[in-house]
């Protein structure tokens, strides 16, 4: 097996070396190194309050980290002017885990919306483009709906649509399966693999929803305490010898990270003044 | 003692947010400003906003203004009465609506109907991400989003004003002269002899401007700096109609200070 901790350079889309990034005087991370690969589903997972958000913020150049660089296809994110900056996000497309849809438009215009602002496509080239978006996230039929009338699950799958919308190289997911049922959560997983595989994207998921990010990822990255933990393919993660990394895939409810939140015993507690 | 200095470093820490605040509204006025060359290519997004924060203000500025001149017309005709001056009604009730009542009414209603809406509407965007979206999907939020609303709201306000104005001095008229048997052609002969163009009518229209760009940068400078949970929403509002209800009551004594205090 090659060794995955020195990919070749030009096999590496995102390289993130050295991250730090404080909030106020908490560290969400301290010395973070990810290298998101070309082609790949790369999921970083964690509990909840480890900046999954964060991260893909960072990525995409919304917030600044306090120490460490990362590079998106070559460039220093951080380091590029708001015109470059600008041109790059054209080249990716983010998913929110609400949807963000501009809750004036419907659907058919959130989708042609990135297509109106950056391109100069007449309109019936648009209409083509989005019915095809449209189509590939099965939404064609749902155009004339308004983002309120839409379910969580469908709210997502119009981002997406709108996300690839030109034709991105890479897709942030912001915790993508939270909160849908069964059936929705199944089409996502689908739709992120299928659509990573046939429009030849980088995607990048951040979750905490274990087995169906496993399920379609081809590199995991584990954080916690603002450090990667564990990192490689879903099945070696998963045999990882590290407690902290069995705990989390397999739902302990107590391992090292503790069920109670510190608190004095209870007997003290119960019985003081 | 300590609880002297705790008090004092309260103090100061709220010094320090109230002066950040203050950089942070100057440098979100900055970029709004900078956007009005990009929306200059764009006059439709001006157009929408002309119409959600201007026209749909109509209503409530055109029944107020026809109340308010109404009640001057009363109270007008009461005093003046007295003092056998009742044909001077028609000057009164429009130098006191072009001078003062206009502008500043209809930039507190202003505030009330069209400021906290402008509020509450860019906090909900940002507290649902399609502000963080839209800079994700390269669009620039505050051009695409405040810079077209500021300028509509600023537009308005003059227009809504001279309206409010306008109905007002009809308002006095029919109480005045409908009802309480003033002259007509004296109502309307002694207005157009004593209100002066320049002295009244273009103060009056400085005024509103002014009020126009302080009601629209608070409104959108709250939404933008609110935090974006349903609390951080809602003060946010209730911040806009308090701060631009005092900042237009005290820019009005300043303004009126420059203009009339010789």
């Amino acid at each position: 097996m090659p060794s995955r901790r020195r990919p070749a350079k030009r096999d590496v889309l995102v390289r993130i070396r050295g991250l730090r990034f404080y909030r106020g005087d908490r560290a969400i991370f301290d010395g973070v190194d990810i290298d998101i690969l070309r082609g790949k589903v790369t999921a970083i997972m964690g509990p909840s309050g480890t900046g999954k958000t964060t991260l893909l913020k960072l990525i995409g150049g919304q917030l600044r980290p306090s120490a460490g660089s990362i590079e998106v296809d070559g460039q220093n994110i951080h380091a590029l002017g708001t015109r470059d900056l600008y041109e790059l996000r054209k080249r990716m497309g983010m998913l929110f885990q609400s949807g963000a849809l501009l809750t004036d438009l419907n659907v058919f215009e959130n989708v042609a919306y990135p297509l109106r602002e950056h391109t100069d496509l007449p309109e019936s080239m648009i209409r083509k483009l989005v019915l095809l978006k449209l189509e590939a996230v099965g939404l064609r039929g749902a155009r004339d709906l308004t983002p309120a009338e839409l379910s969580g699950g469908m709210a997502r799958r119009v981002a997406l649509a709108r996300g690839i919308a030109l034709d991105p190289m890479m897709i942030l997911y912001d915790e993508p399966f939270t909160g849908q049922d069964p059936i929705s959560m199944g089409v996502l997983v689908q739709l992120i693999r299928r659509l990573n595989d046939a429009a030849h994207l980088t995607s990048v998921i951040v979750s905490h929803d274990v087995a169906e990010t496993a399920a379609i990822a081809d590199d995991l990255y584990v954080i916690a305490d603002g450090r990667v933990i564990d990192r490689g393919p879903p099945a070696k993660v998963k045999a990882s010898g590290s407690a902290w990394t069995r705990q989390f895939m397999q739902g302990l409810p107590d391992g090292p990270v503790p069920f109670h939140y510190p608190a004095p015993p209870l007997g003290g507690d119960l019985f003081a003044a | 003692m300590n609880a002297v200095l705790d008090w004092l470093a309260a103090l100061g820490r709220a010094g320090f947010e109230a002066l950040a605040r203050l950089g942070r509204g100057h440098v979100l006025l900055l970029g709004i400003l900078r956007g009005l060359g990009p929306l200059a290519r764009r006059p439709r997004l001006l157009l929408v906003q002309l119409h959600s924060v201007g026209v749909l203000s109509v209503l409530i500025i055109a029944v107020s203004g026809i109340f308010v001149g109404m009640v001057l017309g009363l109270q007008g005709h009461y005093i003046l009465s007295r003092f056998g001056a009742e044909a001077t009604l028609g000057v009164m009730v429009a130098a006191s609506l072009v001078r003062e009542l206009g502008p500043v009414v209809t930039a507190l209603l202003f505030a009330g109907r069209a400021g906290s809406a402008l509020t509450a509407e860019i906090g909900l965007m940002k507290a649902t991400e399609q502000l963080s979206g839209l800079e994700m999907m390269a669009v620039n939020p505050v051009y695409r989003v405040l810079t077209p609303r500021f300028l509509a709201s600023f537009l308005s306000m003059p227009l809504l004003a001279a309206m409010f104005s306008a109905l007002g001095v009809y308002g006095g008229w029919f109480v005045g002269v409908g009802l309480l048997g003033v002259d007509d052609g004296t109502y309307w002969s002694q207005m157009q002899a004593k209100i002066d163009l320049e002295e009244d009518v273009y103060n009056g229209v400085i005024k509103s401007l002014v009020f126009g760009f302080v009601c629209a940068w608070i409104a959108i400078f709250q939404g933008y700096d609110c935090l974006p949970t349903s609390e951080g929403v809602s003060r946010a509002t209730t911040k806009t109609v308090v701060h631009s209800a005092l900042a237009v009551l005290g820019l009005d004594f300043v303004l009126t200070a420059l203009m009339f205090g010789k």
